[in-house]
């Protein structure tokens, strides 16, 4: 992989939404918030359906980097701010650009966005060990 | 109850000027907690290790091949994962966080959504590292109306070590609120409030009399005071003299199908497709438009005699149709000139 340079964009990574993705990142993120797993209490509290839990998303916003980056990349700072939910059924499409690069380390803008709009936004920080081609 | 009083006050003087003494009050019990512990001296219930991350990569759908093996870390993003309590809760949470909460819930603002997250990775975790934590209270907002409801911001800082050495950073931020009432959708509005409403006439002074005249069951067309002609619709002067003057005769009631046109689509509320709409030549000569009634309506046809009667259909509203009065199949030899859409629409009516 080339260096990366600020401007440079990642391929776009589709997430379909599903039940099954939203309750497994739930529990393995050990987060038992009934609005993650029981549509019922969900609705209770207001919302439409169980929806997925800031972890997961955090989780998939770093995958998205380090899928484009290699297993060499290192994250070191992951900062996301979440909006409209995700839902069951729905597909959360990742893009994202190079916005600064110093040194070995560059910083990634990610954004998520559902058919909502958009689920996350964040900026990832990742440090690229020198002449670590994929 | 007075707990729903005060949050109604809080939230009306979120929209308007200052800020009501109940809510500065909630917010000077809030501040004081900012600076405290939220966690003291916590441990994480299991030492990082290959089964959590595995089901972690599994969940997500992350094949990165630095997450298995001798050599394996964890992913960096698993770390409030091993902080979490769990079904079994949070040993390590303060007293102070649990005030702060138990205040919130009592003020109304009983649901809690996260927001935010804000992690910073000092060294990589693996298999074995003992998980230690504290946590401060780092601020509360004052109160914010969002699209959910109506709470207050909660943020966090976390301070994550392994093996006692630090090991990353953990910012939190959480809403703390009272959910908002959920509007019916507009489509759904639409449906309750147009299910069955017949539309209703335009009723002005040029066609006032008209209408009076149906209240009464009486079909009235103008005539012309100066030149005798009769005309329909209704219109403020005579289109063979032009005269203003005018007084009325009323109809027999008798007539035949002129045109028609059975409306399939597009459906309307408060009409049942498909019906018959027909262009009627009245006994006197002129012509009106009003539905065809007490016959299929593909059995309608040009030439058919028909007779006025009035309709209540409903509360406020009586309109004139016309129903068939010979036997059906007497009228289809009568079938004479095609019927067109344009002949019927142009002369506008009650249909």
């Amino acid at each position: 992989m080339k260096d990366p340079r600020p401007g440079d964009v990642l391929p776009p990574l589709e997430i379909p939404v599903t039940r099954t993705l939203i309750v497994a990142g739930a529990l393995a993120s050990r987060d038992y918030q009934d609005v993650h797993h029981d549509a019922e209490l969900a609705k209770e509290k207001g919302s439409p359906d169980i929806f997925m839990n800031i972890l997961t998303t955090n989780g998939l916003v770093g995958r998205y980097v380090t899928d484009h980056f290699g297993p060499a990349a290192v994250l070191r700072n992951v900062k996301i701010r979440l909006g409209a939910p995700n839902y069951p059924g729905d597909t959360m499409v990742l893009t994202g650009a190079v916005a600064e690069v110093e040194g070995a380390t560059a910083r990634i803008d990610v954004v998520g966005t559902n058919g909502i709009g958009k689920h996350v936004t964040g900026t990832v920080t990742v440090s690229l060990p020198e002449g670590a081609d994929a | 109850m007075s707990g729903t009083r005060e949050r109604d006050a809080r939230a009306d003087g979120a929209a308007g000027a200052g800020v009501p003494a109940e809510q500065a009050l909630l917010l000077g019990e809030l501040k004081a907690y900012e600076g405290r512990a939220a966690a003291e001296a916590g441990q994480g219930k299991d030492p990082v290790n290959e089964p959590m991350i595995r089901h972690w990569c599994e969940a997500l759908g992350d094949t990165n091949p630095a997450y298995t093996g001798p050599e394996a870390i964890a992913p960096p993003t698993m770390l409030q994962a091993w902080t979490m309590g769990g079904l079994s809760g949070h040993s390590a949470r303060s007293a102070a966080y649990e005030e702060l909460f138990a205040l919130l819930d009592g003020a109304g603002f009983t649901s809690v959504v996260a927001t935010d997250c804000e992690q910073e990775y000092l060294r990589p975790l693996r298999p074995g590292d003992a998980i230690t934590f504290d946590a401060v209270i780092e601020s509360v907002s004052g109160q914010k109306t969002t699209k959910l409801g109506t709470g207050h911001f909660v943020t966090t800082r976390m301070d994550v070590q392994s093996n006692g050495e630090p090991a990353g950073t953990h910012r939190f931020r959480i809403l703390k609120y009272a959910p908002a009432r959920r509007e019916p959708k507009p489509e759904q509005k639409q449906k309750q409030k147009s299910k069955g409403q017949r539309p209703r006439p335009v009723i002005n002074r040029d066609n006032a009399g008209f209408w009076a005249g149906v209240d009464r069951h009486q079909l009235l067309i103008q005539r012309c005071t100066a030149c005798r002609t009769l005309r329909f619709p209704w219109l403020p002067g005579c289109n063979a003299c032009g005269s203003d003057q005018w007084d009325t005769v009323e109809a027999s009631g008798e007539g035949t199908v002129y045109s028609y046109v059975v409306m399939h689509h597009p459906p309307f509320p408060a009409f049942d497709p498909p019906y018959a709409v027909g262009l009627v030549e009245l006994a006197e000569g002129v012509r009106m438009i009003s539905n065809v009634v007490g016959v299929a309506p593909d059995e309608v046809r040009i030439g058919m005699p028909v007779r006025a009667e009035f309709r209540q259909v409903d509360a406020e509203l009586v309109l004139p149709v016309f129903r068939p009065t010979t036997a059906v199949s007497d009228a289809l030899s009568g079938a004479g000139r095609t019927a067109d859409v344009g002949s019927a629409t142009e002369a506008g009516g009650v249909a």
